[in-house]
């Protein structure tokens, strides 16, 4: 075959980076995106202008593109598929080889998939539904520090959901009264509680402070109770200086939990950290500030699916996943779809929970969905239901807002989780039955029994506005 | 109002502030409902195991093996038998029944069925 020549100029996209006839190879990297074209852009061309603009090509042919084998390098949309229920959008399936992302490094996918393109000029919206990550690529990356299995081992927790509470108000507590919040929790039943997200290091609350009066608690409450607990000792900081060197304190303090805001400290310094805790066998938990911000918009950004997927991948013990149930955004089969994601070995393609393609996980290890946000003990028969046992739930209203306090709040809790597994262990329909097996758990707890009357009435009733795509009936 | 609220119990020199995982914070399980959780764990396809311990010491991830794991064991009288025998043969001890999930290469699930008393 003669070399090609050299012709200046701007070409249609489709006629390099469309290819319906694409045989997609196991180490291709896939992806999904949801388009909604400019007006008169055809839908070939406005896949093939992602694909390109994602991979090798930019606006117009440069002489050097003759240099390399641009038919091995690029990325090609593949297959369009119409969006149910949509007349404007559609699904374009892109093909990436493997050789176009550093090992393991998500940072360079994203860098990729969802950098330019997003401000692309020839799609009006532009969001990125579901990613396959070939196994090639996934066993590049480190994963979770520990995972589920070795959690459970590490905390000697066995047969059902864990328990946790964010600590409130989200600011404004002394490091000494923090520590108490904390503690009353911890000895009345819960296993873990929180930092939120934005608590730092602020004037009123700095973190070696809080660090230390948390640390006494987790020691006194763990003595006292026999069981083994964790704060989740938030070292989020504005360099990663600053978070290493609370790391190293949470460490010294025999602390087993850390946790980090992985978007908004970016995806670099959270997997140095998470390579930490794996090093110095300390448990992360993951918060996802600004996720929303990314994900909820139906036609712009990037599913929840595929963040949850990097996360896995560059490395978190714990992710937040939101509740079904609860005051946050979460539609069920969707969040179904990410709590597989995260926990299970492989997972099918399965479109009614929005999964677009096969995922294999290989070696990796699974991270515990967490379930926060609105949530209190009339939840719990549907969350058991939900989530089955590896997942945390965290009820911070819903423990802190008992009438008689955090250590009757908590063990309230602890009361309706063991009495919805006992009864699903029993064989019973939790979501049918939730009322009865609780109000029977309460007749030996009355703090449970307090909890049920003072949270009866409150649900959270919105409809959600990032559903998957389905034809209306 | 404060005469409303209840203190909430707990105390490190008080050996009932201990518990034991879970089911630890429901009442006492009846014959009838610890044989219907023993079911669970055969119906799971787990591996029945029994371990004991002195109170004092149930913190520790290690506690005795009573004999080896029952690998196979899907009669629930003969496994709540052997509970039995090791709370006859170790009566001041906790005595918690495991099922082992081999797959997840983990503890399915584990709970305390006979709670000890401290030496």
């Amino acid at each position: 075959m003669l070399p090609r020549k050299y012709d200046a100029g701007v070409k249609e996209y489709s006629k390099m980076y469309w290819q319906p006839d694409y045989q997609v190879k196991d180490s291709d990297l896939l992806a999904c995106f949801k388009i909604v074209a400019q007006p008169g852009v055809p839908r070939e061309e406005a896949a093939a202008a992602v694909a390109a603009e994602s991979s090798t090509a930019t606006w117009t042919t440069v002489w050097t593109d003759l240099l390399t084998d641009l038919e091995y390098y690029k990325g090609r949309a593949y297959r369009i598929e119409e969006v149910p229920g949509s007349d404007e959008s559609f699904y374009a399936f892109i093909a990436y080889p493997i050789d176009l992302f550093e090992v393991g490094s998500v940072v360079n996918v994203f860098t990729s998939l969802v950098g330019n393109v997003f401000g692309f000029k020839a799609v009006r919206t532009l969001r990125l539904e579901d990613v396959r990550f070939p196994l090639h690529f996934v066993m590049t990356c480190d994963g979770p520090p520990h995972g589920i299995r070795v959690e459970r081992d590490k905390l000697d927790k066995y047969g059902r959901p864990l328990l946790g509470c964010t600590i409130k108000p989200k600011l404004g507590l002394s490091a000494k009264n923090y520590g108490r919040a904390v503690y009353e929790c911890l000895r009345g039943g819960l296993d873990f509680t929180k930092d939120d997200e934005n608590v730092n290091s602020q004037p009123f609350l700095r973190w070696r402070d809080r660090f230390s009066f948390v640390a006494e608690a987790i020691h006194k409450a763990g003595a006292e109770t026999g069981e083994r607990k964790g704060h989740y000792l938030n070292v989020t900081a504005g360099s990663w200086e600053d978070m290493l060197e609370r790391a190293e304190f949470a460490k010294t303090l025999g602390m087993p939990i850390i946790m980090n805001d992985y978007i908004t400290t970016g995806f670099t310094a959270h997997t140095s950290l998470s390579r930490w805790c794996r090093k110095n066998g300390m448990l992360l938990h993951v918060h996802r500030a600004m996720h929303a911000v990314i994900d909820r918009h139906p036609n712009h950004g990037i599913n929840f699916r595929v963040l949850a997927k990097s996360l896995r991948l560059l490395g978190g013990d714990h992710l937040h996943t939101g509740t079904v149930v609860g005051k946050l955004e979460g539609d069920r089969e969707a969040t179904l779809g990410w709590i597989a994601l995260l926990r299970e070995r492989f997972v099918k393609a399965d479109r009614a929970r929005g999964i677009f393609f096969d995922q294999d996980w290989g070696a990796m290890p699974g991270v515990l969905p967490v379930a926060s946000g609105g949530i209190h003990v009339w939840h719990m028969p549907a969350l058991v239901s939900i989530f089955g046992d590896d997942a945390c739930f965290q009820f911070g209203g819903g423990t802190l807002g008992h009438p008689w306090g955090n250590a009757a709040g908590a063990c309230a809790n602890r009361v309706a989780l063991e009495a919805c597994v006992k009864a699903r262990n029993e064989g019973r329909a939790l979501e049918l039955e939730g009322k009865d097996i609780l109000t029977k758990a309460a007749q030996s707890s009355p703090e449970l029994k307090v909890a049920m009357e003072t949270w009866k009435e409150i649900q959270f009733e919105f409809d959600v506005v990032d559903k998957l795509d389905v034809a209306e009936s | 109002m404060t005469n409303d609220i209840r203190d909430y119990a707990s105390q490190l020199s008080d050996q009932n502030s201990r518990k034991a995982g879970t089911f630890s914070y429901l009442p006492p399980m009846t014959e009838d409902e610890i044989h219907r959780q023993v079911e669970y764990i055969v119906k799971k396809g787990w591996t029945p195991a029994i371990e004991h311990t002195e109170p004092e010491h149930a913190h520790l991830s290690y506690w005795y093996m009573w004999k080896l794991p029952m690998f196979g064991e899907s009669s629930v009288p003969h496994i709540l038998s052997e509970v039995e025998a090791c709370h006859q043969a170790h009566p001041r001890n906790h005595v918690r029944l495991i099922g082992y999930d081999h797959l997840a290469q983990s503890q399915g699930t584990s709970m305390v069925i006979y709670r000890g008393t401290q030496q």
